[in-house]
């Protein structure tokens, strides 16, 4: 009977491919998160000044 | 979970919840525990050898890219009748996520064909219908990129969900359908399809438990990516009321 196909090489390739993409894949919803929650502190932080200006300008109208 | 805000439509994103933490754990013991039955539990296959193992993980990717697809036709009927945002970002995270593993798929098949097909690529009626499925959602997001207003972007890409879905059981069924060199494996295919091989009771129980793994995964995943546009959608409308 003959023995089956050396295809060692291609089954490794295979599955390095397989987990390269799910690790690039969760590497970029990792950064994606992070860029965005930076982003949500800054934007809060933004609201909170523009709400104490709105404030300010209300009293010295008042 | 979360908590609504009076002002903004969106929910504000709180910390991981203790099921998803758990979900995360889960999904690693099992990917572990899918890996090492795929190598170290699976007999080598007598002409293909080592190759066919790709197959595991190959057809797992595939089903759960067209889950995916399936599951962003849904929530974009849920879209289209209740009109809320959540099942806008849902849908969007199930077509990213669909994306991914059809990759996974396209380029682990193709790994496995040099050997056996003795080529990298061939227009078959499977790795056609799989390229055109993978384009029809690479187009659903210029489609979203290319709409500026939230609520009309929402509406578009939830129709473009449900009628690009068309491509996913055309893509299922090519290989039962057409004369093809891809083997099918569950099922009767083409006779001429090169590659296909009758799976023994280890292999079966592999395929079935990479199946699971995989399903638990996309949940998982699927989970993170709605948290994620949840937050990107929250983002977003604090820009907007502080454009205003």
């Amino acid at each position: 009977m003959n023995a089956p196909a050396d295809t060692l090489n291609y089954e490794i390739a295979g599955y390095i491919a397989i987990f390269g993409i799910m690790i690039v894949y969760l590497a970029s919803l990792l950064i994606r998160s992070h860029h965005l929650h930076q982003d949500e502190e800054l934007l809060n932080e933004l609201e909170k000044n523009q709400k104490n200006k709105e404030k300010e300008y209300g009293q010295r109208n008042t | 979970m979360n908590e609504q805000t009076a002002e903004l439509s969106v929910p504000i994103v709180s910390s991981r919840p203790r099921l998803l933490k758990i979900l995360d754990v889960i999904s690693v013991i099992l990917l572990v525990a899918a890996t090492l039955m795929v190598f170290l539990y699976a007999p080598i296959e007598a002409v293909m050898g080592p190759v066919q193992k790709v197959f595991y993980f190959h057809v797992s990717a595939a089903w759960i890219g067209m889950l995916s697809f399936l599951v962003a036709a849904v929530v974009g009927i849920f879209y289209l009748r209740s009109h809320d945002s959540k099942w806008d970002v849902l849908a969007l995270a199930a077509v990213e996520l669909g994306m991914v593993f059809t990759l996974i798929a396209i380029v682990a098949g193709s790994i496995w064909a040099r050997p056996i097909w003795n080529t990298w690529w061939t227009w078959d009626p499977r790795l056609t219908t799989v390229t055109i499925m993978e384009l029809i959602y690479a187009a659903y997001w210029m489609l979203r990129n290319g709409i500026e207003e939230p609520e009309r972007r929402a509406r578009f890409a939830a129709v473009y969900a449900i009628v690009g879905f068309i491509s996913v059981p055309l893509t299922f069924f090519s290989i039962r359908l057409f004369r093809t060199i891809h083997p099918v494996v569950i099922g009767s295919g083409d006779p001429s399809a090169t590659g296909a091989f009758d799976m023994i009771a280890p292999m079966a129980q592999t395929f079935a438990f990479s199946l699971v793994t995989f399903t638990i995964i996309f949940i998982d995943l699927l989970w993170h990516r709605y948290r994620l546009g949840l937050r990107s959608a929250r983002v977003e409308q604090i820009k907007m009321k502080l454009m205003e």
